[in-house]
């Protein structure tokens, strides 16, 4: 277990991140850190897939040279995950700024519990 | 009639064209666009349910020219085919019969927005209803996701702006989850569509291998999905979105975006990760302890509401909760259970929500119990059919909520081990939710004199009175003649298999 940790550092640190993404989006009250800690959480994931997807010594799948043999090259698949991945992760990362920018224009903070607060006195 | 096997794609295709074209019209072109496309969509699933009933097995349509392990594939059963047309049904019976509040709710300038997201939920659930990859049902999830936030708050004040936040913090949180565990499965199999990532989980299984890593993966996906569905404790952010949101909204949202992703989870139950191996992990428990606590707790707080809309939205709490219990069971009965509760929810819902509109619209737009004494007489059509949801939701027969505790007591007597709990809190759960929508429906029915607000007939709001009129049917139907529909649901699953 100890040696396959230090062997797949690269996947413990993914995962490492994603928790901290995860709890930033869950626990910050403020939206500007959740957002971030939602980019965090998707990168982490990103790491992820780039990490499982890269075999040591072999390059991307562009047949260069002649070179055929299927020892080459890589999968490009996970590649192509973390491109859709990240088209997903800016439009909703988009979608929360905008978001965060209405409530801000109302009531002047960026506190979601303050807001509730507020919300809860107005009586709507 | 080999043609049909053409329409599940052209169905979701259609659905994006549609929001396409509608982002270039006025607000009325782009409501009959919609109404259009939701009726093709509907003839479109049921050609595709009579075409797979006399098929007799699913098929796969492949998505381009690659073949299996690396195209992208769509495939169609009798379930999916049955989901589709009662997922294109009760959305268009939902647009027609919150019309009314949708025109004077949002900005003139805005309405074709609304019709715009419509369309590109209806191609996202689809699309979950139909696909066979999990990656692509992955982006179709964020795309849901998106559009229903749209949904919430296209009814601008500081409630729905902060309700749809707080929506989106939990579906985001549950699509990382679905994205990372959709992840750890394709490390481990090396695939992404579902039949194949059943082979090779029932080798990886078979050799013992990886038994950790299949676990987490399968937790993160069935956690992320249970967020995005709103199973009690993650349910903080339900009240909110569905009481304050425009009428249609909070019908479309509690009746088919949730249902969108308990069905995603049914498909992975059964085709990614396989049932026997789903059920000899011990989510299934977790899934049945929380949904019984949802069942208990959504009703205890549905009781406490004053606020007619928010009752409505705690009652989905408890209900999605006995979903969750029929796939607690681990049985094909309590399956089959949560899969008529899913149909049953949807059609009660909806017509609750849209019933509830019409009393409140009669009391001067106030949505507190004490101002909708003796609403019943002065809408008369909202209050039958608001009586008709209260009983089909209480589970009164000759009503489809009936049929589906029928369903979930039959299930839970097959399974020793879960049969006390589940009966248990089956009955304390339904004199629960008798206990808040009776209240209601007493309350309704009280007469006031001398009252200072309106009466409404059904000749001042015709089309309100047909759609509430189809949803009573409706679920008069699913109440009466349940078995075909019952039939369907046991051989699609089968198909499933």
């Amino acid at each position: 277990m100890g040696t396959n940790l230090f062997i797949n550092y690269g996947e413990a640190v993914a995962m490492i991140l994603f928790g901290i993404g995860f709890g930033n989006l869950l626990l910050q009250p403020n939206l500007i850190k959740k957002i971030i800690g939602l980019n965090i959480m998707d990168t982490a994931i990103y790491l992820f897939l780039a990490e499982k997807g890269y075999i040591r010594g072999r390059v991307a799948p562009i047949v260069a040279g002649g070179v055929q043999s299927m020892e080459a090259y890589i999968n490009p698949i996970p590649s192509g995950l973390v491109l859709t991945g990240i088209v997903v992760s800016v439009s909703v990362s988009a979608l929360m700024l905008a978001l965060t920018i209405r409530l801000y224009r109302r009531y002047h903070t960026l506190d979601l519990d303050e807001i509730s607060k507020r919300l809860r006195k107005e009586g709507l | 009639m080999d043609f049909v096997r053409n329409f599940p794609c052209i169905s979701i295709m259609l659905c994006l064209f549609a929001g396409i074209i509608s982002s270039g019209l006025r607000g009325r072109a782009a409501m009959i666009v919609n109404a259009g496309l939701l009726v093709i969509n509907t003839a479109l699933s049921a050609c595709t349910l009579v075409y797979t009933l006399a098929l007799g097995e699913s098929f796969v349509y492949v998505m381009g020219q690659f073949p299996a392990p690396w195209g992208n594939e769509i495939r169609a059963g009798v379930l999916e085919a049955l989901m589709a047309l009662f997922f294109c049904i009760i959305m268009l019976l939902s647009l027609l019969g919150g019309r009314h509040k949708l025109l004077e709710g949002v900005e003139k300038g805005k309405l074709y927005l609304y019709y715009v997201l419509m369309d590109l939920l209806l191609s996202s659930l689809l699309a979950l209803v139909y696909t066979n990859d999990m990656f692509t049902a992955y982006v179709f999830v964020e795309i849901n996701t998106i559009s229903a936030c749209g949904l919430i708050m296209i009814r601008q004040n500081g409630r729905t702006i902060e309700a749809a936040v707080r929506y989106m913090i939990m579906s985001l949180l549950g699509s990382g989850m679905l994205l990372l565990g959709l992840c750890m499965l394709y490390d481990l199999t090396g695939h992404l569509l579902m039949s194949n990532i059943q082979e090779s989980v029932a080798l990886i299984v078979a050799e013992g291998k990886y038994t950790i890593p299949l676990i987490i993966s399968i937790v993160l996906m069935s956690v992320g999905l249970c967020i995005k569905s709103a199973l009690f404790p993650f349910h903080a952010w339900l009240p909110d979105a569905y009481g304050y949101s425009t009428v249609s909204s909070a019908a479309v949202l509690s009746s088919l975006v949730s249902k969108g992703y308990i069905f995603l989870l049914i498909k992975i139950i059964y085709r990614v990760i396989g049932f026997e191996i789903y059920r000899d992990s011990r989510i299934i428990d977790i899934l049945f302890v929380f949904g019984l606590m949802g069942m208990i707790f959504g009703s205890l707080s549905a009781i406490r509401e004053n606020d007619i809309r928010r009752m409505i939205a705690f009652s989905s709490v408890a209900q999605i909760g006995y979903i969750y219990m029929g796939f607690g069971m681990g049985t094909e009965a309590g399956m089959t259970a949560s899969v008529f509760h899913i149909l049953s929810h949807a059609a009660t819902k909806s017509l609750l929500f849209i019933a509830a509109v019409g009393l409140t619209d009669v009391s001067g737009r106030n949505r507190q119990f004490i101002e909708l004494t003796g609403s019943g007489y002065r809408n008369r059509w909202a209050g039958a059919a608001f009586t008709v949801g209260s009983l089909a939701m209480v589970g009164v027969p000759m009503f489809s909520g009936f049929i589906s505790k029928l369903l979930f007591s039959q299930a839970a007597v097959q399974n020793h081990a879960k049969m006390l709990p589940a009966l248990i809190v089956l009955g304390v759960s339904t004199i629960l939710n008798a206990i808040y929508f009776m209240k209601t429906v007493i309350r309704i029915y009280t007469p006031v004199e001398n009252t200072s607000y309106p009466s409404l007939t059904c000749k001042d709001m015709p089309l309100y009175a047909v759609v509430l009129a189809a949803f009573i049917i409706l679920n008069m139907t699913l109440g009466v003649s349940s078995q075909p529909v019952v039939d369907m649901i046991r051989q699609g699953l089968a198909m499933f298999a």
